[in-house]
């Protein structure tokens, strides 16, 4: 009705019709997973200012450095990185199973629900292996 | 020639180009980026690993080295094209008044450059040592 009540005042400004949107279906996990790719690939996005911000106080010299430093090591910029490194290891995880869906493999229900949900636990599993990794035997950033 | 004196349909020239009016290059593109960032992004967690702890001098020499440097530029470059297309498409799905539409992505793109020209350079002062 909205519709055709506006078709016929101004032809040109007629609302589009729309299609249902998120709300109306049941929360999934491969569809959870999809945000989750997208959210992860906009905080990666802004996260790259992070790494400019490292190379650059590492050219700039010593001082800049210390301030990286003490940041990266600050309550806070361990959360951060943390949080970037899951994105990361999320995000390219979640990538390789696009990639293989992109090849018209794994869509079979069972399938589908094996590979986001071995994204899902590979990233946070990596994420710990890495973290242990560098507090245990690098020594950890100071 | 495209217009009205063109005798293609619009249905014919509008096809394949999408809302970026870029056509489906893109959709490649982002699938040939996100390969070559998997062991670009295996390669940068090692680095970064290995770099834990040290101090400014041996970072910079270990950031400096060839091999280094190279994986990190190659992961600057290919992430700041894969991350350019990603948020073009982001976008694309949200931001449909035009104005906005072409700021938000004029953004995008300042920022990809901007941030990835800086590493770039960072990555090469470190190497040459200038």
């Amino acid at each position: 009705m909205a519709e055709l009540e506006a078709g016929t005042t101004t032809g040109m400004q007629r609302p589009r019709p729309l299609s249902p949107h998120l709300q109306i279906y049941t929360p999934m996990l491969t569809m959870m997973m999809s945000i989750v790719h997208r959210v992860t690939g906009a905080a990666l996005y802004f996260g790259m200012l992070l790494l400019a911000w490292w190379l650059i106080a590492a050219a700039a010299g010593p001082n800049a450095y210390a301030n990286v430093e003490w940041f990266m090591g600050s309550l806070i910029g361990q959360l951060v990185l943390f949080g970037y490194t899951w994105a990361l290891l999320h995000h390219m995880l979640g990538g390789i199973r696009h990639l293989i869906w992109d090849t018209i493999h794994g869509f079979e229900p069972a399938e589908r629900e094996l590979l986001t949900f071995a994204t899902l636990i590979g990233s946070i599993a990596l994420t710990l292996i890495l973290w242990v990794v560098g507090y245990l035997v690098m020594g950890g950033p100071r | 020639m495209t217009g009205s004196q063109s005798m293609r349909t619009p249905t014919r020239r509008v096809r394949g180009l999408g809302a970026a009016r870029s056509g489906t290059s893109q959709f490649w593109h982002q699938r040939v980026t996100s390969v070559a960032g998997i062991p670009l992004t295996i390669g940068l967690l090692l680095i970064i690993t290995a770099l834990l702890g040290r101090s400014h001098a041996a970072v910079v020499q270990i950031l400096g080295s060839p091999i280094v440097a190279i994986i990190m530029l190659l992961f600057i470059i290919n992430t700041a094209y894969h991350m350019w297309i990603g948020m073009q498409e982001i976008i694309l799905d949200y931001v449909h008044e035009e104005k906005w539409k072409l700021l938000s992505l004029m953004a995008n793109t300042f920022f990809v450059f901007a941030v990835s020209l800086a590493s770039v350079y960072a990555i090469l002062k470190l190497s040459f040592g200038v």
